[in-house]
C-alpha cells in the first residue's frame, strides 16, 4: 500500500427494500494494485462491484457511505459525469462471457463502441485500434476475428473479447467480477495471467472478485474477506494463508483442498462450514455468529469492530484474541 | 460471395416448395367455393330480372359452368399450367388483366399500412418499455387496447368524419384526383394524400399488436447481461435502448409482420370498401357477390403467393437481423 490511493470506499451500505446486502463496507485500492474480494455466494461482492460503477439494479439503493475515485465522490456525480467515467476510467468484466456480449453485433462493433464514444476515434481508427486490442488479448488472426459474432467464439475467447472491451480506453481501475467462474480450469489460468499482464502493461488497478482462494494466492496484492455484506478480515495474501484469524476465513481455508500441503481430497473429507449464509439475515450482532464454532453470547448482541492485530491487517472478531480460543481455532476447528 | 449464393439457393428451395403448397390451396379453394349456393349465371340472370330458363342455360354453357366439377377443375389447372388465370364471365376480361389493374393499388396500400404499423408500433412500444409502469406506458396501453378492439371500418368512418368532413384536410375516398394531369412528385404527393386515411385505418389494429409485442420483447431484453455490459461502457440510455435493446427485440415483431402481410388482405376488403379504394380487396368482395369464382380463385392464388413470398422475405430478414440464425 505504498502507492497513492486510487479508490477509497467508506462505510458503503447498499439497501434493498427488505435486506441490506452490503453493510458499512470500507476498503482502499492503490494505483496499480490488485485487490481480491473473497466470499461465498450472497456475501455482497458483486453488488459492491456494481455499486462502484453505479450500475446497481433499480430496487437497490446506496443509503450511506462515499466512494472516492481519484478525488471525486462517485456517489455525488450526476448521470452524465458517471457515464463519462464508465468504460473510460473504470471498466468492468462480468462473470458470464456467454451472455455478456450482444449476440447480434460483431465483436468489432462492440469493441469500437466505447472507443468512438470516449476517445472520439473515427470508424477506421477505432477498427484498427480494436484489431490491436484483440491482438493484445491474444486472439489469433484478429483482423479476421473482428467481424465475427459472439456465437462463433468459445467461452475463453469471449472472455478475452470482454477484456479487450474493458481495457479499450486504458481505464485506471478494472473490476473483474468472477471473470473465470464460467470457464474451464486450463482457460482460467490463461485469462488471469492475461489480466495480470494487462494490469502491469497498462498500469491499472484491479479489483478481482472471486470465491476461489487459489486465485487469491497467486494474483492478489491484498485480500478483503467478505461475509454477509461486511468485511470480516483484510490481509496481505501470505499473511492470510499463513495465519487466518477470523473463524470464517479459517473455515474457507479448511474447505479448500489445494491450499493444504500434501492434502488430496481422496485422503479424507474436507471440512465444511456448517449452516448457510442465509442465517445471517436478521442477526443483530456478528453475521457469522450462527455458524461460528467459537461463538460467545456477546457476539449476538453487537457487531464486532474491526480490530488491527498487525500492520496491514484487519479482523472483525474479538473472540479469537481471548485466551485459548486462538489455539482451538488454529487446530482447524 | 458465398452469402449471395446461399440466399439464392434458399430462395430457389422456397420457390420449389411453394409449388405443391399452391396446388393444394387451389384444389381446396376450388371445392370450397363450389359449396356456395348459386353461380355466376344465376346472379347475372337475377340482375337482368327477365331471364328465362333457356337464357340461364345458354349463359352456363357459354361460361362452361354446366360441365362436371372435376372437368372444370382440370380445365382451370390446365389454364394455370399455361400461365393463364382464366376468363371472368362477369367482367368479360381475362382475370390476370383484371387482377393486374387492381394489384398495385392494394399492394401499395398494404405495404404503406404495414410500414406505418411497424414504425409506429416500434416507436410506441419503445416508449412503453422505457417508461414501463409509469404514466406514458399506461396511456399508450389504453390507446393500444382501443385500437386493438375497435373494428377497422368504424375507425375508417370516424377518420373520414374528422379529417374529411369536419376539417376538410384529406379526401374521403378514391385513389387520386380525377382529371388532374399531375406528373412526377406532384402525382406521388396527390396519391399519398388519398392513401393516408385508408392506410391509417388499416394500420391502427396492427400498431396496437406491434406496440405491445415490442414492449414485451424489450422488457425481456432489458434484463440481459449484454445490456449491463453496454451500460458499463458508459453508453447513454438512448444508445443502449436503440442499439442494444431494440435491435434484439426486432425479431418477434418481424415474425408477426410477415404473418400479418397475408392477413392484411382480409382487412383491406373492409377498408377498401369504406374508402372506395380500387383494390384487390374490393374486387374479391365483388367477385363473391357475383359468384365470379374464376376471379376469386385468381385472387386467392395470388394472396397465397404473397404469403409465401412474405415468409421468404421474413426468413432472409431474420438471418440478417440475427447472425445466429443464418441462411441455410
Amino acid at each position: 500500500m505504498a502507492n497513492a490511493s486510487l479508490l477509497s470506499v467508506r462505510d458503503l451500505t447498499v439497501k434493498f427494500p427488505r435486506i441490506e446486502p452490503v453493510r458499512n463496507l470500507s476498503f482502499d485500492v492503490s494505483e496499480g494494485e490488485t485487490l481480491a474480494i473473497v466470499g461465498e455466494s450472497g456475501s455482497g461482492k458483486s453488488l459492491t462491484a456494481l455499486a462502484l460503477m453505479r450500475l446497481l439494479p433499480k430496487a437497490a439503493q446506496i443509503t450511506s457511505g462515499r466512494i472516492d475515485f481519484s478525488g471525486r465522490d462517485l456517489l455525488k456525480l450526476d448521470d452524465r459525469s458517471i457515464r463519462s467515467l464508465r468504460g473510460k476510467e473504470i471498466a468492468m468484466i462480468f462473470q458470464e462471457p456467454m451472455t455478456s456480449l450482444n449476440p447480434v453485433l460483431t465483436i468489432g462493433r462492440q469493441i469500437t463502441e466505447s472507443l468512438r464514444l470516449h476517445e472520439g476515434l473515427s470508424a477506421k481508427a477505432a477498427r484498427l485500434r480494436a484489431i490491436e486490442l484483440l491482438d493484445l488479448v491474444r486472439i489469433p488472426a484478429p483482423h479476421k476475428r473482428i467481424d465475427d459474432y459472439p456465437h462463433q467464439l468459445s467461452g475463453g475467447m469471449r472472455q478475452r473479447v470482454m477484456i479487450a472491451i474493458a481495457v479499450a480506453c486504458r481505464p485506471r481501475l478494472l473490476i473483474a467480477d468472477e471473470p473465470t467462474t464460467a470457464l474451464d480450469v486450463t482457460i482460467q489460468a490463461q485469462v488471469l495471467d492475461l489480466l495480470d499482464r494487462l494490469r502491469r502493461e497498462l498500469s491499472m488497478a484491479l479489483i478481482l472478485i472471486t470465491h476461489d482462494l487459489g486465485i487469491v494466492t497467486q494474483w492478489a496484492d491484498n485480500v478483503v474477506v467478505m461475509y454477509a455484506g461486511r468485511k470480516v478480515e483484510q490481509a496481505l495474501p501470505e499473511a492470510l494463508f499463513a495465519d487466518p484469524l477470523h473463524p470464517y476465513t479459517r473455515g474457507l481455508l479448511n474447505a479448500s483442498p489445494r491450499l493444504k500441503d500434501d492434502y488430496h481430497y481422496t485422503d479424507g473429507p474436507l471440512t465444511e462450514i456448517p449452516g448457510s449464509i442465509v442465517s445471517a439475515i436478521g442477526e443483530n450482532g456478528c453475521p457469522f455468529a450462527p455458524r461460528c464454532p467459537i461463538v460467545r453470547s456477546g457476539c449476538r448482541t453487537r457487531v464486532p469492530d474491526l480490530l488491527v492485530p498487525a500492520e496491514d491487517r484487519l479482523v472483525a472478531c474479538p473472540v479469537i484474541f481471548a485466551e485459548g480460543e486462538r489455539h482451538v481455532a488454529a487446530r482447524g476447528l | 460471395m458465398t452469402a449471395y449464393r446461399r440466399i439464392g439457393r434458399a430462395l430457389l428451395r422456397t420457390a420449389l416448395q411453394a409449388i405443391p403448397t399452391i396446388l393444394v390451396i387451389i384444389v381446396l379453394d376450388f371445392f370450397l367455393l363450389q359449396l356456395a349456393p348459386g353461380d355466376a349465371a344465376d346472379v347475372m340472370a337475377g340482375e337482368a330480372g327477365s331471364a328465362t330458363e333457356e337464357t340461364v342455360a345458354a349463359l352456363r354453357s357459354r361460361f362452361g359452368l354446366d360441365l362436371p366439377i372435376l372437368h372444370r377443375l382440370f380445365a382451370y389447372l390446365d389454364n394455370l399450367a399455361h400461365f393463364s388465370l382464366g376468363f371472368s364471365p362477369r367482367y368479360n376480361m381475362p382475370v390476370a388483366e383484371l387482377i393486374g389493374q387492381r394489384l398495385p393499388g392494394t399492394l401499395l396500400l398494404m405495404l404503406v399500412a404495414l410500414a406505418i404499423a411497424v414504425v409506429l408500433g416500434l416507436a410506441l412500444g419503445s416508449i412503453m418499455a422505457v417508461f414501463a409502469g409509469k404514466l406514458p406506458d399506461r396511456i399508450i396501453s389504453v390507446l393500444s387496447l382501443l385500437f386493438y378492439s375497435i373494428p377497422g371500418f368504424w375507425i375508417g368512418l370516424m377518420l373520414i368524419v374528422l379529417f374529411s368532413v369536419k376539417l376538410g384536410w384529406l379526401p374521403s375516398g378514391g385513389s387520386g384526383t380525377i382529371g388532374s394531369d399531375l406528373t412526377g412528385l406532384h402525382a406521388v404527393l396527390d396519391q399519398l394524400r388519398y392513401m393516408i386515411l385508408p392506410a391509417t385505418s388499416l394500420a391502427l389494429f396492427y400498431v396496437a399488436i406491434y406496440a405491445r409485442l415490442t414492449r414485451a420483447a424489450m422488457l425481456e431484453v432489458k434484463s440481459q447481461d449484454y445490456v449491463r455490459t453496454a451500460a458499463a461502457k458508459g453508453l447513454s440510455p438512448f444508445t443502449i435502448t436503440t442499439r442494444h435493446i431494440l435491435r434484439n427485440a426486432l425479431l418477434p415483431v418481424t415474425t408477426m409482420a410477415g404473418m400479418h402481410l397475408g392477413g392484411m388482405l382480409g382487412g383491406a376488403v373492409v377498408v377498401e370498401t369504406v374508402y372506395s379504394w380500387p383494390g384487390l380487396g374490393r374486387l374479391a368482395f365483388e367477385a363473391v357477390m357475383g359468384r365470379d369464382f374464376t376471379v376469386l380463385l385468381g385472387i386467392l392464388l395470388l394472396s397465397s403467393l404473397v404469403v409465401i413470398a412474405a415468409n421468404a422475405v421474413v426468413d432472409l430478414l431474420h438471418a440478417w437481423l440475427d447472425p445466429r440464425i443464418g441462411v441455410r
